[in-house]
């Protein structure tokens, strides 16, 4: 079922926000262990938030997402619930402050059921760096769900949850959607706050949601969105209203709309028959009205190494505060403060963090700033500048979301270049900051594909319009894995 | 001399803020220890810094009291480095592109010349917290109260050429900031510290020598002493073949030396780069106008117009506009004496009220004899109500009992005699009483006059009016 048939079935008083909750929770018992994609399930929160939400239904004072279950990946900060993000630095940390996206949720009447798994401080590809262990694809438990928000995907897909939050640095809403065969919207930089989101590279950090259609994203994503006085990059400017955009126009509602297929999304890395795949997908768009037309993105081979300059060197700044003094992870017996913050550091954070770490150190260091950062921060504009060409030509862009399907577990964790290499579709949307999209589009040796949808800044409703429209006529989001039916 | 001092100065302000500069926590000072840091303080996950604006105003503020350009969009950097007491890992502060670019302090030296200082630029940036080695056995305690506290670092060109020089820009920068009312100044409770770039050279060199930093020195006091102290210290290497070390050295006022705290070598790789938490700081000008708008008038033309419209000496001038609350009473106190009286005015507030003052240990704003009533004591001396002995009598009264000056001359009886008739009977009387001492004036001792002028004096009770007094004495003694 999904969060808008769950919200109407609640309406209609067919069950209550307890008894969905109760089952859900009884399935995630059931069926977690298998998956590892949650971190904690925390029921009695869960319990008493149902009962909330029941009481103010019963009140008719319920806000517009009472009683509705939701999972929040384990970096946005639940107050008194330990807030993790997959490192064993954070292992025991329960922050005194919800974020600002878990409260606005929880002000609109969710019910928060679990705490998803994640890469360590979201930094990954595949979910195998979470210090709780690996994520499994529910499509095959050999593969990877993808990362970072890949617990939030693989609870989506096995039904364990309807919707969670998520999000994308360089591309960790999308990939794991695709990977796992939902839905995810990573909105426009600054759109969702960041306050209280436990930061990996904070001029990419970028909130959102992973559900099981765009229509329930749109629904989420309304109460996540809009201006946090805390966060000083959020962007103080109304929230459109994304439900009332999927309202359909006739049979061509998507009349008018261009759309863009850069050429350099196309390449020799991509698998053919994903492409095929993506390709399908805009000629359903052009049914629905649309029209097709190239544009470039002439920067594209540059993105991925100006996104591993700018995200680990802010990473290596944002990650110093946990030096063991004063929350996190403290290592035994330090015997002076040095011993102090390295054995707490050495201990506390895993190889792919550290790498990033010692990267990003490096790339701000006196010497290499210019060569490294400064150069990065450049290719960034050249890249917003590709983007803003390519507006002028189409409204929207259409893509791959990752080069390949979930690759088997291990199969690139000794190889970190390889394992970027996955990002190469996605990652230049968080350097431009622009909205993307990623929905389920077909399946390649049984496994899920994803299309991306790529907008101008604050075009979410027409990403989400779009993706729903496609999925009114397309069924590829409404398959199951076999074993999570 | 051989040799030439060199010296720049970097001044922390802490800026009187209600609220921290990336945190809604209080500033005041003197909480128990973490009471007045919040998450964002700490450090926490996930918390984001936002910017008080109030701070930018201050910034703005001594921008304009120094001439200096405004830096029309101003960007925070993080610097990194760790510290127990650094919450984040790294300090929010402004590399590049700072609030406050180059200007100038003008400042008179203590043989009264006037000398310019330039300043290099004043950023915004936040504090850290303290670390506690007392009271832990064995451990460290962490106090993160003062950690996000704003300050605004003040840096000069190295402009100054002796420590009395470095003294007297110090002071003067106190004195400006106080008085414009961004930061109270306190040394004990380090809300103004400063760091002192010394370096010496040969006269007539152009290059500068290579410069030692003292660190964090809390009294004007300590300041020209570890000055002094480190030229001395170069001077001697130099001179015995030896080189100076780029270092930074802490003055240490209990065993009177500065030693070193840490090399070049051991010193920090920053890593800075723009705080991708923070948007750039960007000021209008109408941002600019609104601050003017606040802006009290400047110690400087302050001064100035003191001197040429008040006709107040140089010296009293500049000691009147220290203090913005000394200069206010002053003028106050001018407008109640009338303009012709402001030297009086400025002779009684800095010798007599402040001496009492320091004596009570009071604030000026506490001060019993109020702006008005030294006002009105300075018209009754020059309206020959009162002597200038009887106006101390006056502010005895008042200091102890309070009232107005011309209600404390009524009750007591103390206006002045200078009814010519009454008092030249009492110098008759003494002319009378001390045929000897009149013997002495007319033989030539003139010092002879005092005397008997204090005799007259006393029989009136000091009401006579002493400069009557005299005249009718030597008029009388000659004449016969």
């Amino acid at each position: 079922m999904t969060l808008t048939g769950m919200r109407d079935a609640l309406a209609a008083g067919d069950f209550s926000s307890v008894e969905l909750t109760d089952a859900l929770l009884e399935r995630i018992a059931a069926r977690e262990s298998e998956l590892n994609c949650f971190v904690r399930s925390c029921p009695e929160r869960a319990r008493a938030q149902a009962e909330a939400a029941d009481a103010a239904r019963a009140a008719g004072t319920g806000g517009p997402l009472c009683g509705l279950p939701v999972a929040h990946k384990d970096l946005f900060c639940t107050r008194d619930l330990i807030t993790s993000c997959g490192s064993r630095m954070l292992a025991d940390f329960a922050p005194p402050y919800d974020a600002t996206v878990v409260a606005k949720l929880d002000t609109a009447g969710t019910v928060t059921l679990a705490k998803a798994n994640m890469d360590e401080f979201a930094m990954g590809s595949s979910n195998e760096n979470s210090f709780f262990g690996p994520v499994r694809n529910p499509w095959d438990p050999d593969r990877v769900p993808g990362g970072s928000s890949g617990g939030s995907a693989a609870a989506v897909a096995a039904q364990l949850v309807p919707a969670a939050t998520a999000t994308d640095t360089g591309g960790s809403i999308r990939q794991p959607a695709a990977f796992c065969g939902v839905t995810g919207i990573k909105p426009t930089y600054g759109r969702v706050s960041r306050f209280g989101m436990v930061a990996f590279a904070s001029s990419l950090d970028q909130g959102g949601v992973v559900a099981r259609d765009a229509a329930d994203c749109a629904l989420v994503l309304q109460h996540m969105a809009g201006f946090d006085p805390r966060d000083s990059t959020s962007i103080d400017r109304p929230v459109d209203d994304y439900l009332a955009a999927l309202a359909a126009t006739g049979d061509k509602p998507l009349e008018g709309v261009r759309i863009g297929l850069p050429e350099e999304y196309f390449s020799v890395e991509l698998d053919p028959a994903i492409g095929d795949r993506v390709v399908a997908v805009a000629t359903e768009l052009e049914a629905l009205g649309a029209t097709r037309v190239s544009v470039s993105l002439p920067h594209l081979s540059l993105a991925l190494p100006a996104y591993y300059v700018v995200a680990p060197a802010e990473a290596s700044s944002n990650l110093s505060r946990f030096d063991g003094v004063r929350y996190g992870h403290r290592c035994d017996d330090p015997k002076d403060l040095l011993d102090l913050y390295t054995r707490s550091r050495a201990e506390g954070f895993g190889e792919e963090v550290k790498r990033r770490i010692l990267v990003g150190t490096y790339a701000l260091s006196a010497g290499y700033f210019d060569a490294y950062y400064v150069k990065a921060q450049k290719v960034r504009r050249l890249i917003a500048n590709d983007f803003s060409e390519a507006w002028t030509h189409c409204d929207l862009i259409l893509g791959p979301v990752a080069p390949s399907t979930a690759f088997r577990l291990g199969e690139k964790s000794d190889d970190p270049v390889a394992m970027y290499l996955n990002d190469i579709y996605t990652l230049s949307a968080n350097l431009a900051g622009v909205p993307g999209l990623a929905m389920p589009c077909g399946f390649v040796d049984g496994l899920p594909v994803g299309a991306q949808l790529l907008g101008p800044h604050f075009s979410e409703s027409r990403l989400l319009a779009t993706a729903h429209h496609y999925q009114q006529r397309t069924a590829w989001h409404l398959e199951r894995p076999a074993a999570f039916r | 001399m051989r040799w030439e001092t060199v010296i720049g100065l970097e001044i922390h302000a802490q800026l009187d803020t209600r609220s921290k500069i990336f945190s809604g926590a209080s500033t005041d000072f003197g909480a128990d220890a973490n009471r007045q840091a919040s998450a964002v303080d700490l450090g926490m996950p996930g918390v984001l810094p936002v910017l008080n604006r109030e701070a930018v105003q201050c910034a703005i503020k001594f921008g304009l009291a120094t001439s200096a350009e405004i830096g029309r969009r101003s960007v925070f950097a993080r610097k990194n480095y760790f510290y127990p007491d650094l919450p984040k890992g790294y300090q929010i502060s402004q590399l590049d592109h700072p609030i406050v670019g180059a200007g100038e302090v003008l400042v008179t030296l203590d043989d009264g010349a006037r000398k310019a200082i330039r300043l290099t630029r004043a950023h915004l940036e936040e504090d850290a917290g303290k670390s506690l080695h007392e009271d832990f056995q064995g451990l460290s305690g962490i106090d993160l109260n003062r950690a996000g506290t704003p300050l605004l670092e003040i840096v000069s060109e190295p402009d100054m050429r002796s420590a009395s020089e470095a003294v007297a820009y110090a002071r003067t920068v106190h004195a400006l900031v106080r008085y414009i009312g961004i930061c109270d100044g306190n040394m004990q409770e380090g809300s103004f510290r400063v760091d002192a770039n010394v370096s010496v050279r040969l006269a007539g060199e152009s290059a500068l020598g290579t410069r030692t930093e003292i660190k964090n020195v809390n009294s004007f006091r300590f300041l020209e002493r570890a000055i002094n102290l480190e030229v001395q210290r170069q001077i001697e290497t130099l001179e015995d073949g030896g080189a100076v070390v780029q270092e930074t050295r802490l003055y240490d006022a209990d065993l009177d030396e500065t030693r070193s705290m840490r090399s070049k070598e051991e010193a920090n790789d920053y890593r800075y780069f723009p705080d991708p938490d923070l948007l750039p700081v960007v000021v209008t000008q109408a941002d600019i106008d609104a601050v003017a708008e606040r802006l009290p008038e400047l110690p400087e033309p302050r001064r100035q117009r003191f001197v040429d419209t008040l006709g107040v000496t140089d010296g009293d001038a500049a000691l009147l506009v220290l203090e913005r609350d000394l200069a206010d009473y002053f003028e106050a106190a001018v407008a109640a004496a009338g303009t012709d009286g402001a030297q009086s005015v400025a002779n009684w507030l800095l010798n007599d009220l402040r001496a009492r003052l320091d004596k009570s240990d009071l604030a000026l704003a506490a001060c019993p004899v109020t702006a008005v009533e030294l006002g009105a004591l300075v018209r009754r001396i020059a309206d020959n109500t009162i002597s200038g002995k009887i106006a101390k009598q006056v502010v005895d009264v008042i200091w102890e009992d309070g009232g107005s000056v011309d209600a404390v001359i009524e009750a007591k009886g103390l206006v002045q005699i200078t009814d010519t008739g009454a008092i030249e009977t009492l110098v008759d009387d003494a002319i009378d009483q001390f045929p000897d001492q009149v013997e002495a004036y007319r033989g030539g001792k003139d010092k002879v006059l005092g005397f008997l002028v204090g005799k007259v004096m006393q029989a009136s009770k000091g009401k006579a009016n002493p400069g009557t007094v005299n005249q009718m004495l030597r008029d009388k003694l000659s004449r016969d």
